[in-house]
């Protein structure tokens, strides 16, 4: 077994910091301040492929494998998880279904200018009464000649009003199941300004307050027919799957967020004076690093090893769910602490630890909260 | 159109810079880039390509290390990569480097060659003009902007004050400043691809057309008598005090120290 990253890897990796540091880390404080969507930002990542790292070249991707895509993830996490959400979102959760499911036709009219971040994706599968409990969906879609009609909403979508693809769950009808009645719930493409297709009120958050989470409103709005993504009926099947995909992205945010905190609180503790020493002389400080440092290690060994369970393996449910689980715990502890070492300053918005921590909170509830990720792990465990 | 671009890697200024006991730089032991002057000289390569179509091949003299700013170079979106390493070719001053570079340019067929003003470790700005001395065709030095007419380059060559336009016939050699342009990044798929390219290696064998008197420590008529490391200034002292008080601060201060 060999823990070391290969050449390319590591080139991939300088490049994403450089990015990061140069472009995300100056407006990161700004992004949060105003809640502005970072447009901008996304432009330019999208020139270089960022947008689509994980999509084959044929379909105007990077064709770099998903390793890659975790650590540019992380690295603009490091620095703003606005920035590293919208990344994630967008990749995982639209661009990775299309490609997975969607057939030639779609592919080719949608996955080509979201790989090449011409266009920008969401995935709306939350609802008001549908959190955790995927399956309480209420938004539905009737089969009406040549046409999908959607009615319902969609609730927290991250990359809400900025994106011009969704990938939207309704329920299509009923089955039997084991005697039971269950929904059948089928996967669609909706383009943005089709009409029926509005937005409801912009959240506001504690954390990655830049990133656009809007309400999806669908009322009578009609979709073509070939716009169903995969099977009709198997919608809960591909929301969970592209889920197992997008925690490794949220993983990668939780631990690029954590990983900033740590290098932020290193750089702090050697400035910062109190009796005379620089506060990282203090055996507390050094003992609460080395605590960090470890943690964030062994996260990143679990986010690393997910990403290549998603490359070499069909199911990686429980490497995702475990990577995302303990970088989201990890996140949170560590830039708790990282807080806790800046002191006063650490409470006031203008040191960055003060918005990392806020920016954590969200990878312990979005896309699986750490009790479905511990459902998923022990469901396996137990089987 | 041909271009050869010559790139150094050159220690991160930010990383620590260390030193043989022969006092030639320990570049093994370094954080390494890609010389920043190199950089825009690539970049301008590349956009000559972008703009005009061209096939851009960087060159490179240093440890096998140095593959590492060829790979960044074919990232970036140049077609090939050529290392020359070898041993007798170690240690070498401008005299030495530009001989093995021109030695290694020889086998290439070009129209352009471009390479950095200077680089941040040796900061000469000679082995450009030494370069185009040894292949006898023109250099125009300093360039802050490149345009193509036809067989010629129309150079922006930079002063203190003013620039030159300058017009030259290809072949030729220009030494670009890092103020030219801002070096394009590279992109992920690039990366992977530029690790896929064959990279070709040259050692002393073949370089053409050149004496083993003018290469490696051996044939470096400099001779360095003594390299440090920039010497780290104190904290030095803060006082606050009233402007009066602060102009009889300072000047007596400045004769203590016999300034005035």
């Amino acid at each position: 077994m060999d823990f070391t990253l290969s050449k390319e890897h590591e080139m991939a990796r300088s490049l994403f910091k450089e990015f990061a540091e140069k472009e995300v880390k100056p407006l990161a404080q700004e992004v949060d301040e105003t809640e502005a969507f970072p447009r901008e930002t996304v432009e330019k990542m999208a020139k270089l492929g960022f947008l689509g790292i994980p999509v084959p070249k044929e379909y105007g991707g990077q064709g770099c494998d998903p390793l890659t895509y975790a650590m540019c993830v992380e690295e603009l996490s490091k620095v703003c998880g606005t920035t590293g959400v919208i990344v994630s979102a967008h990749t995982s959760l639209c661009c990775d279904p299309i490609m997975t499911y969607g057939t030639e036709e779609q592919k080719q009219k949608y996955l080509i200018p979201l790989a090449k971040g011409e266009k920008l994706g969401a995935f709306g599968l939350t609802e008001p009464g549908a959190g955790t409990d995927a399956q309480g969906q209420q938004t539905k879609a009737v089969l009406d000649g040549d046409e999908w009609v959607l009615n319902g909403s969609k609730c927290f979508i991250t990359n809400g009003k900025e994106a011009d693809v969704y990938v939207i769950f309704a329920i299509t009808g009923t089955v039997e199941k084991r005697g039971r009645l269950t929904k059948e719930i089928s996967a669609f493409i909706v383009e943005k300004g089709t009409p029926g297709f509005t937005f409801g009120t912009k959240e506001k958050k504690m954390g990655i307050r830049g990133s656009s989470t809007y309400e999806l409103i669908f009322t009578d709005c009609r979709i073509p027919k070939e716009n169903l993504l995969g099977q009709q009926g198997k919608g809960f099947g591909i929301a969970m799957h592209t889920l197992d995909g997008g925690r490794i992205g949220i993983a990668s945010q939780a631990l690029g967020l954590a990983e900033g905190a740590l290098e932020t609180t290193i750089a702090y503790v050697k400035e910062r004076k109190q009796f005379g020493r620089a506060i990282g002389a203090f055996q507390n400080t050094q003992f609460q690093l080395a605590d960090m440092a470890t943690k964030v290690q062994a996260a990143q060994l679990l986010v690393y090893k997910a990403a290549m369970a998603k490359a070499t393996q069909k199911v990686y449910s429980v490497e995702a769910a475990m990577a995302k689980l303990y970088a989201a715990e990890v996140a949170m502890e560590v830039t708790t602490k990282a807080v806790q070492l800046h002191g006063g300053y650490g409470y006031i918005r203008e040191y960055d630890v003060e918005r990392m921590m806020r920016d954590a909170k969200i990878t312990e509830i979005y896309e699986g909260t750490s009790e479905v990720q511990r459902m998923v792990i022990s469901g396996s465990l137990l089987k | 159109m041909k271009i050869v671009v010559c790139i150094k890697q050159v220690p991160d200024t930010k990383g620590g810079v260390k030193f043989n006991p022969d006092g030639t730089l320990d570049r093994g032991a370094m954080l390494t880039i890609m010389n920043p002057d190199d950089k825009a000289g690539l970049e301008a390569a590349l956009r000559l390509k972008d703009q005009y179509g061209a096939e851009v091949t960087v060159v490179t003299m240093g440890l096998p290390k140095a593959e590492e700013v060829l790979r960044e170079a074919m990232a970036m979106g140049a077609d090939k990569g050529i290392l020359v390493t070898d041993r007798v070719l170690g240690g070498a001053d401008t005299w030495a480097t530009s001989t093995t570079v021109a030695g290694a340019i020889r086998n290439l067929e070009y129209d352009l060659i471009i390479t950095g003003r200077q680089a941040i470790d040796g900061d000469t700005a000679q082995v450009g003009p030494q370069i185009s001395e040894h292949l006898d065709i023109p250099v125009i030095s300093y360039a802050q902007d490149i345009k193509v007419e036809g067989d010629s380059v129309i150079v922006e060559r930079q002063y203190e004050d003013r620039y030159h336009v300058v017009k030259a016939k290809m072949p030729c050699l220009i030494t670009a400043l890092s103020e030219l342009n801002e070096p394009r990044y590279m992109t992920p798929g690039g990366i992977f691809d530029a690790y896929k390219k064959e990279l070709t290696v040259w050692g002393r064998a073949d370089l053409k057309d050149v004496d083993d008197a003018n290469l490696g420590l051996k044939g470096s008529p400099t001779k360095i008598a003594k390299a440090s490391d920039k010497v780290r200034k104190g904290a030095g002292e803060k006082v606050t005090l009233d402007p009066d008080e602060s102009v009889s601060y300072i000047v007596d201060k400045l004769k203590v120290k016999h300034v005035i």
